[in-house]
């Protein structure tokens, strides 16, 4: 167990088996991947290759058919789904796309929300997400709705509410997919930043340019892993 | 601290929808208040029940003869004078639970003010009489034991009688009258009694002195025949007691033989008030089955808009999901919404209910009276139906697969 122990994420021949109707069809065949803590992954692929698949599986929304996935030592694979929401509470922090904040809710609160189910005292709930924010850069605008915010601003908020709880692991689907360029640098940067903080971060998407700050490069191709391999050398992958 | 905090959720979730949230609570708010106050007027009916009952005199038992049989032909009630003034003296010489007991023949004659006339009922009565019926008097007072030896020509009038033969503020005490073209002095009225619990109006009445009634007016068949003898017991537990040592002397007073009927009945005040008591209850569970349907339709009303609710929400869910909201946390959220509309709605059901019992007090004049039990149990009714009819659309939000409804447009 000590070897599988170290690295954050081991995955072990994992099929996802999907049933439409009377026919069976394979999101994921077989994929072994190990994540070690720090890295910065990119899992890429076209839409229907599974890459969404892997990643609802890697942030406990959903479960392997067959095959291991721990993370972080535990076998998600025997847990009921309040055992899973208690890890996507504490140790994932998700960047959705479609940023996903609630609707007329300021930031603050959005930012608090995993803290919230957690069952902190309000006040520390409050420092903790306003800390959230002023990371992210948003600081004066804890007040403020998600309408009355940018898209970038959003997806800042939503990485302000994906680190609050410290997380081991942060999850972005895709989080340049609705924002400009000027935007999607600037959440790039910040994503690369945590991840030299030490946070490890996988990030979903079909874009070579967004990919290309990460430091390793998975490509999934029809449910399999076609290509695993590290682009960048410069950053270390930290010590576990 | 998540309780707290998701009640503050909901809180801010229904303000949001202010209309929508509005018109749920209208349902409820109709049910509570309708229960409230259809209770609130069957109360006040049993109540008024209860009131004319007592308006008998207390502790009353009366006597009627039966019905006559005369070769199989059954008469009316009362047919048979059987009555007579000695069985109401041996009574209260005989049956050690009776105070009193006094008796009445009774006649409608036309009573004549000057140039205004009335035809109404004369009782002629013995002075117990009027004491065992408790009456009361406006004005003037009650004839006396004198008075029915001498066979006074005295005469206590009802309201009604009063209003009919006399002007507004003529003094009636003291005046002249003619019943029967025999000519009366009144000497007292009677305070208003009201209508009996049998609907005829207590206060059309004439009383003069039995003697006087059975001389000059009215006449009887034989001497001494009365039409009703009417008795008082000092306690209510004895009545039943009473009742039956009425029974043995009256039937050994009138020689019937062991298998012989009754030429009698026998009524107490609990008989009398049996019959109005269970019509009004009848009437009391009927506005209240009335009522709680509309609670229950109001109920659905709630479970409609939070089923619409976890529709346009359901996004929302998937993210609280995905940041780690277990099942049981989203099912609270949605339960205590549920819950809210029914306190508040209960809260605001219940003024609108007791404004709505006085408002009838005050405009149709029915007697209601605002039970605090009624006010709690509704109460506690629409916050059950709230937690009720929220249970479902709690439970089919809390299903949700977060995948599906993080995906979900």
């Amino acid at each position: 167990m000590a070897a599988i122990l170290n690295p954050l994420i081991v995955c072990q021949d994992i099929w996802k088996v999907y049933r439409i109707g009377d026919v069976d069809v394979q999101a994921l065949r077989g994929v072994s991947l190990t994540i070690e803590r720090g890295e910065f992954v990119a899992i890429m692929g076209a839409s229907g290759s599974g890459k969404s698949t892997l990643m609802n599986i890697l942030g406990c929304l959903d479960q392997p058919s067959r095959g291991h996935y721990w993370l972080n030592g535990a076998d998600t694979g025997s847990l009921r789904s309040d055992q899973l929401a208690e890890i996507r509470n504490q140790q994932i922090g998700f960047v959705f796309q479609s940023f996903n904040l609630i609707p007329r809710t300021s930031a603050l609160e959005n930012a608090q929300l995993p803290l919230f189910y957690r069952g902190l005292p309000i006040r520390q709930q409050r420092a903790l997400a306003a800390a959230a924010l002023e990371r992210v850069g948003l600081r004066g605008r804890e007040e403020h709705s998600p309408t009355q915010l940018s898209g970038g601003q959003q997806q800042r908020v939503a990485i302000a509410r994906a680190l609050v709880a410290s997380p081991s692991l942060l999850l972005a689907d895709e989080p340049t997919g609705n924002l400009d360029t000027q935007s999607s640098r600037e959440i790039m940067e910040i994503l690369s930043e945590l991840n030299k903080d030490g946070m490890t971060v996988i990030l979903v998407t079909h874009e070579h340019d967004v990919a290309a700050c990460a430091a390793r490069e998975v490509v999934i191709k029809d449910g399999q892993i076609q290509s695993d391999c590290v682009t960048k050398t410069t950053i270390q992958v930290a010590e576990g | 601290m998540f309780t707290w905090l998701t009640i503050v959720t909901a809180l801010r979730i229904l303000r949001r929808n202010r209309l929508r949230a509005g018109l749920t609570l209208l349902g409820i708010v109709i049910g509570v208040a309708a229960v409230i106050a259809m209770v609130s007027i069957g109360e006040g009916a049993k109540q008024a029940v209860q009131k004319q009952i007592a308006s008998l005199g207390t502790n009353v038992i009366l006597i009627w003869p039966s019905r006559t049989i005369v070769g199989g032909v059954r008469g009316a009630q009362g047919g048979a004078v059987t009555l007579t003034v000695t069985d109401a003296l041996d009574l209260k010489k005989k049956v050690p639970f009776l105070t009193d007991t006094g008796w009445y023949i009774r006649g409608a004659m036309q009573i004549v003010n000057g140039s205004q006339n009335w035809n109404g009922s004369v009782y002629g009565t013995s002075p117990s009489y009027l004491t065992i019926r408790d009456w009361s008097y406006s004005s003037g007072g009650a004839f006396t034991q004198a008075d029915l030896d001498s066979a006074a020509r005295v005469a206590i009038l009802g309201q009604t009688v009063v209003e009919d033969l006399f002007d507004h503020g003529e003094e009636p005490v003291g005046a002249a009258i003619r019943i029967n073209n025999v000519p009366f002095r009144v000497i007292g009225v009677f305070s208003p009694k009201g209508q009996s619990a049998q609907g005829w109006d207590q206060d059309d009445v004439v009383f003069i002195p039995y003697s006087t009634a059975e001389r000059k007016v009215l006449g009887t068949l034989f001497l001494g025949s009365v039409g009703a003898i009417a008795a008082s017991a000092a306690r209510s537990e004895d009545l039943e007691d009473a009742v039956e040592e009425i029974r043995t002397v009256m039937r050994v007073r009138h020689r019937l033989q062991g298998d012989q009927p009754d030429d009698f009945t026998i009524r107490t005040q609990v008989d009398m008030g049996k019959v109005q008591e269970g019509t009004s209850e009848t009437l009391t569970v009927m506005l209240m089955v009335i009522a709680s349907v509309s609670l229950f339709v109001g109920g659905i009303g709630i479970m409609n808009i939070l089923l619409v609710s976890v529709t346009e929400r359901t996004r929302e869910i998937g993210i609280r999901m995905a940041v780690g909201a277990k099942r049981v946390h989203i099912m609270t959220q949605f339960l205590i919404e549920a819950m809210t509309l029914g306190v508040v709605g209960g809260l605001i059901g219940v003024v609108v209910g007791i404004l709505a019992a006085r408002l009838t007090t005050i405009i149709a004049g029915w007697p209601t009276i605002i039970s605090s039990d009624a006010v709690v149990i509704a109460f506690i009714f629409s916050v059950a139906v709230g937690l009720f009819f929220g249970l479902y659309p709690a439970n089919k939000a809390a299903r949700l697969n977060p995948i599906e409804a993080l995906r979900y447009e």
